[in-house]
């Protein structure tokens, strides 16, 4: 897998974030937003690869993870969409244009979108888990000839918790792309699909002898996934997850990402399942 | 060059010489009833004439009958709080008209002569030399503090009630990564110190201060103590096939019985010279118009350590356990290319209720055939770099 480490940005200090301003940020459902960020030094480039995280940082108040979310091909937006649930995160989601936000990074494996060339795609995800994810949409939806069916099944708490939601409607209008959306609770003006996401799997049009799937949502969401996608004979080797731990440092040094061997942090975020299986099934890992 | 010969009485002159280049000498000295690290003057400070006695969670002094100076074997202090400070600022930020300003902290090279660092010390600050310098990121601060120390290693004599460095393959004898190494000999009428010179920069220093090449009969002593030391090893621990044991071993049912022990206190993890796990703060003055982040030792012990939304990964006190081991005494091969303990037995003084990492270790292996682990067939859970 490509990796972007060793930026020359580090030279100095790696822990030293760099100054990016809020171009815009707006809500993308109740609890989630989507901050748009722009450097200060406007000769910084922030290439990245999907899967690809950030580390940002709310003067005065804390850093976190955060995936990049945006289009990996469009070095104008640089975007991270995330839940308002932590210190750092509501701070962040009151941010105006104009503020400023401190960035480390891009750190991190990332999906093996060049590889998978050839394949059947499959992405699953749930909630939030459709934020990581999206950059290896739009890098696979830019050479979409290159790979074979590509199928989307994303798993969202309610219908009004579903993120991205115009861009999951023209995806949806794509002749070339299946997109399956469920819900663990339906509305009752929801007509679509009620259960979770692992229950798209069976019916979806894939080639398990030939799929690559790429899968990012809560820990036991993948747990589940896997064995669901293994239950149809996708093979451990084509199967990639996205872990997601506590991370103070992001460069491997602060020990709290890891996960057996792995530091999440720079072995990860994005593993080969062959590589974690054991450990996904493994409790308090 | 041949091994060297210096006097107890010539150790003024040695401390005056690393002064004189600029060293800030930091050595082992008495304080509170422990024997810790920290600046010394002369060698009058040295811990002349104690001996540590240590067993499982327990740490005394004993007056000796004689005027070793380095007739102790460690301490709860290791030289990481030197090279990787348990507290350092990474930055500080003020606000300004379009947001802030970011300052970086200025590197600080303390130029620290290090005076009595065990074999198992050195092992310990290769490990951390791969952890902080070997990767595709390095800390600058831990490079330029460690690149400007002078290591004066000291071999032990004897060891103590926790040591097991034997087994880890790390002492007693110093082989490399010093600038000079000491064997303190204690005969009749004479008190000496045998010295290997380990770097350039240890034969300059040796220059300057009065020494003679050491006779065969005094080299001969010297090895005889270190070799005695290697004999006395208080604890043994089995490395074979370890890391394949444990990795196999996270259901084993000893991660309860220990729980049932273990306080989650830490206090390994502090002592220990290898662990070099950190968390973050992030402070404001009460204008809310400066802001730093600092940098503090951590612990795989705190239930804080793991957390991400929606709680703790390891929230049991055995997990946690757990994974201090397992990471210890087996993923970190995976990560770092040797075992992440050095045998120097601070874990097992230090805990308060006593645990031993080699009889945890032990009884994982012997009870694997009770629990139907196998040792073979786990190759899967090994990080394929």
């Amino acid at each position: 897998m490509a990796r972007l480490t060793n930026s020359p940005r580090f030279a100095l200090d790696p822990m030293l974030p760099q100054r990016f301003v809020v171009e815009r940020l707006w809500r993308e459902t109740a609890d989630t937003f989507t901050v748009k960020l722009e450097p200060v030094d406007k000769t910084a480039d922030f290439a990245f690869a999907p899967g690809q995280f950030n580390m940002l940082y709310v003067f005065g108040v804390g850093e976190i993870p955060i995936s990049i979310s945006g289009d990996p091909a469009d070095n104008t937006a640089l975007l991270h969409t995330t839940r308002a649930v932590g210190t750092v995160t509501k701070a962040m989601s009151r941010l105006k244009p104009g503020d400023m936000l401190g960035l480390r990074g891009p750190f991190g494996s990332n999906w093996p979108v060049l590889e998978a060339g050839g394949h059947d795609i499959v992405l699953v995800t749930g909630g939030i888990g459709l934020a990581p994810l999206r950059p290896a949409l739009y890098a696979i939806l830019a050479q979409r000839e290159k790979y074979g069916k590509v199928v989307l099944l994303y798993g969202a708490r309610t219908p009004e918790d579903i993120l991205y939601k115009k861009e999951l409607a023209r995806w949806r209008a794509h002749f070339d792309l299946e997109v399956h959306v469920t819900v663990d609770r339906a509305t009752e003006s929801w007509r679509g699909n009620v259960g979770v996401a692992t229950t798209l799997i069976r019916r979806a049009p894939f080639d398990p002898q030939d799929a690559v799937a790429m899968i990012c949502g809560p820990e036991v969401m993948m747990r589940f996934t896997t064995q669901e996608l293994l239950r149809r004979g996708v093979d451990s080797s084509r199967i990639f997850v996205s872990l997601e731990r506590n991370m103070k440092c992001a460069i491997g040094f602060c020990g709290h990402c890891q996960f057996g061997p792995q530091f999440v942090c720079k072995d990860g975020p994005v593993f080969a399942l062959k590589r974690v299986e054991k450990l996904l099934n493994t409790w308090e890992v | 060059m041949p091994v060297q010969l210096l006097d107890w009485e010539a150790l003024e002159e040695f401390f005056t010489a690393l002064k004189r280049r600029g060293f800030t000498l930091i050595g082992p000295q008495l304080q509170d009833g422990a024997i810790v690290y920290d600046q010394l003057e002369k060698p009058e400070d040295l811990p002349l004439g104690w001996q540590d006695v240590q067993d499982k969670g327990s740490y005394r002094l004993h007056q000796r009958d004689d005027e070793a100076a380095f007739g102790y074997v460690v301490g709860p202090h290791s030289w990481k709080r030197f090279l990787h400070p348990p507290s350092l600022r990474l930055w500080r930020a003020k606000r300004s008209e379009s947001g802030f300003d970011l300052q970086e902290e200025a590197l600080k090279d303390p130029k620290y002569a290090f005076i009595g660092v065990r074999a198992c010390e050195l092992s310990a600050i290769e490990i951390q030399n791969k952890v902080f310098l070997g990767g595709s990121y390095t800390d600058p601060h831990y490079r330029a503090r460690r690149q400007g120390a002078f290591i004066v290693a000291v071999n032990c004599t004897q060891a103590g009630g926790n040591c097991f460095c034997a087994s880890m393959g790390t002492g007693p004898k110093v082989e490399t990564g010093f600038d000079l190494a000491l064997t303190e000999v204690l005969a009749p009428s004479r008190h000496y110190f045998t010295v290997e010179v380990g770097s350039e920069q240890g034969a300059e220093l040796l220059k300057e201060i009065p020494h003679q090449e050491a006779s065969q009969q005094e080299i001969a002593t010297a090895q005889q103590l270190v070799a005695t030391a290697a004999g006395q090893m208080g604890r043994e621990l089995d490395n074979s096939g370890l890391k394949e044991i444990l990795y196999a071993s996270y259901d084993h049912p000893r991660w309860d019985e220990i729980a049932e022990r273990c306080l989650s206190c830490g206090n390994c993890t502090m002592v220990c010279p290898t662990c070099f796990c950190t968390t973050v703060e992030d402070v404001t003055d009460l204008s809310g118009q400066e802001a730093e982040r600092l940098r503090h030792w951590d612990s795989c012990f705190s239930i804080d350590f793991s957390y991400i939304h929606g709680g703790s990964v390891r929230a049991s006190g055995k997990a946690r356990y757990r994974q201090w081991l397992t990471h210890k005494l087996a993923s970190w091969i995976d990560q770092f290319g040797s075992s992440g303990c050095v045998g120097c037995g601070r874990c097992i003084t230090w805990c308060p209720v006593g645990i031993d990492i080699t009889a945890e270790a032990t009884a994982i292996r012997n009870s694997q055939a009770v629990t139907g682990v196998k040792t073979k067939g786990t190759r899967h859970v090994q990080a394929d770099h």
